[in-house]
């Protein structure tokens, strides 16, 4: 890569130990890439906890702060695993509970907002057009890149830090107008009339082209798609097609028309959805041993409109005795849907609001399931549909209102 | 019997080889506490990964990866390389952090040239892997 005199500084360790190890490990992940050089970015949103990092991560972080390693941009952290409100009811090993509180205070010495949430881009920050980020985790990605038209790779932890300790990345991947153009049409045909649709489409698109350089171009569509529709189905695209880019023709910035999200090229593949498509994408979910006592709304986090229609359709309701129905939201949204009623309402049906987390990054998953006995895990998320795999639960997509019904009525259909 | 590979980072490795007709995400399909692939129905459903050779077409999802592999790599439990036909940059963040070698895209398609348990070399300076014994 190409250094600027300020990056050489760096290197040579005029800005102190941590900076110079930050830079070091960016430029050999550059280098892999063939990256020519540094962008600066404005924001980085970073994933740090202890369920993923571990005690090696968290050692490491440990040392870090111990060096003095500061953020030299506005830095977030992505949603946690420990709801500090609700461990001990969900029985998180309280070793784990003390090490996430020991990580967090190195974090906020390190400057980072810990903001806990992965819906950062509804709450927190929203970069404009062409603006560099250094974001993680992919659905923040995917909806920087489409939605915003602003320019972030993926950025695990390690590397989203990296990025928030020098102010820069290396330009390579979607920093790049080379890899931003549509690679394949995909024309959507289909109602989609709820949330679960949505991240329907981002398996039945994400799944066959899995792909980081893929990137879909939505047209057809008969209306405006929501924010929270955008989100589902970027997160899907995001973690069935591991995408980080999409267009969708008059609705995205960088999509005025067909032809110019493809970038005057032809497509690769020319696809299709129709409602047909999707219920046989809902079809082909199997329901085991038809176990109904496990219905989740997260992955990403609940934004506040989404708690609204929640609470609406829970409304005169009950979860069903002996089921578990968890919501997952951040604190600003929890905060202002405690101000309008709609945390009450959720909570008086019986439903969990977990607050900062998301559902498959619990702590100690795998032995909540097993002491629940939960086999299936119902969920409009196609994303957490996907993504809770290796705890062994078997998953089943549904639409918003149905997956109401099977908290309150335990029919599993 | 080669590999080439088109990008590739870190030490040189031997080891068995596990290759793979499905792709991979250490959140996703790996218990981290095992190093052992549980994702029911996934294609290695049952294998161990740790002190492997992984040979991987795609990369599927997500942020993890770069502190997780990280997290195996201190637990032991981790793989010697990845060997992706197409990767992301998290795959690459994580294992460049972790000290894990790591290539993608590879000529021909691995499954022409070796199978699950035969002994691989990975020279990430040279874009190589090679064969060096057949499974017994």
């Amino acid at each position: 890569m190409e250094l600027s005199p300020e990056e050489r500084a760096i290197l040579g360790g005029a800005r102190g130990e941590a900076p110079r190890r930050a830079l070091e490990y960016q430029v050999k992940v550059g280098d892999f890439w063939g990256a020519k050089r540094f962008v600066p970015v404005t924001n980085v949103h970073m994933m740090g906890d202890i369920e993923v990092m571990g005690d090696g991560g968290l050692q490491w972080l440990k040392e870090h702060a111990a060096l003095g390693a500061r953020c030299a941009v506005g830095t977030t952290t992505n949603a946690r695993c420990i709801d500090f409100a609700h461990c001990e009811r969900l029985g998180q090993d309280a070793g784990e509970v003390a090490k996430e509180r020991e990580l967090i205070a190195c974090l906020r010495r390190m400057d980072v907002v810990t903001t806990d949430t992965c819906i950062n881009y509804q709450t927190v920050y929203q970069p404009h057009l062409g603006e560099h980020v250094a974001w993680g985790d992919t659905g923040t990605v995917i909806y920087a890149n489409s939605v915003f038209g602003a320019r972030s790779n993926f950025e695990s932890g390690p590397a989203a830090l990296a990025a928030a300790i020098t102010g820069r990345t290396p330009e390579y991947g979607f920093h790049l107008d080379e890899h931003r153009r549509g690679s394949f049409a995909v024309e959507l045909r289909a109602r989609l009339d709820d949330l679960a649709d949505w991240g329907a489409v981002g398996k039945l698109v994400g799944e066959p082209h899995q792909s980081y350089t893929a990137v879909p171009v939505f047209h057809g569509f008969h209306r405006t798609p929501t924010a929270d529709e955008l989100k589902h189905l970027g997160a899907a695209l995001a973690s069935y097609g591991s995408m980080g880019m999409f267009h969708f023709v008059g609705e995205t910035p960088e999509a005025p028309s067909l032809e110019a999200a493809l970038g005057g090229r032809a497509p690769a593949e020319r696809m299709v959805i129709t409602d047909a498509d999707l219920e046989r994408a809902y079809g082909g979910y199997r329901l085991g041993d038809g176990d109904a006592r496990l219905v989740v709304f997260s992955g990403p986090q609940q934004s506040l409109l989404e708690m609204k229609q929640l609470a609406a359709l829970f409304a005169g309701r009950r979860v069903q005795a002996g089921a578990s129905c968890i919501v997952t939201t951040n604190g600003a949204v929890l905060a202002q849907s405690r101000a309008l009623g709609y945390a009450a309402s959720l909570e008086a049906a019986g439903v969990t609001i977990l607050e900062g987390v998301c559902f498959y990054i619990l702590q100690n998953l795998t032995p909540m399931r097993l002491a629940n006995r939960w086999t299936n895990m119902v969920s409009n998320s196609a994303k957490i549909v996907n993504i809770i795999g290796a705890h062994r639960f078997n998953t089943i997509l549904r639409r918003t209102r149905d997956c109401v019904d099977i908290a309150c009525t335990g029919v599993l259909k | 019997m080669n590999l080439a590979v088109a990008r590739a980072y870190g030490e040189v490795v031997e080891g068995e080889a596990v290759v793979s007709e499905e792709g991979f995400s250490p959140r996703y399909d790996l218990d981290r506490w095992s190093g052992i692939i549980t994702k029911p129905g996934h294609n290695l459903e049952g294998t161990s990964l740790k002190d492997k050779i992984c040979f991987f077409p795609t990369a599927k999802g997500g942020i993890a990866a770069g502190w997780a592999f990280y997290d195996i790599k201190w637990k032991k439990i981790a793989p010697k390389a990845f060997i992706f036909g197409v990767t992301n940059p998290v795959m690459v963040q994580g294992a460049v952090f972790a000290g894990i070698t790591i290539t993608e895209g590879w000529t021909p398609h691995p499954r022409e040239v070796l199978a699950t348990g035969d002994w691989v070399r990975v020279d990430p300076a040279a874009r190589r892997v090679e064969v060096l014994r057949r499974r017994p």
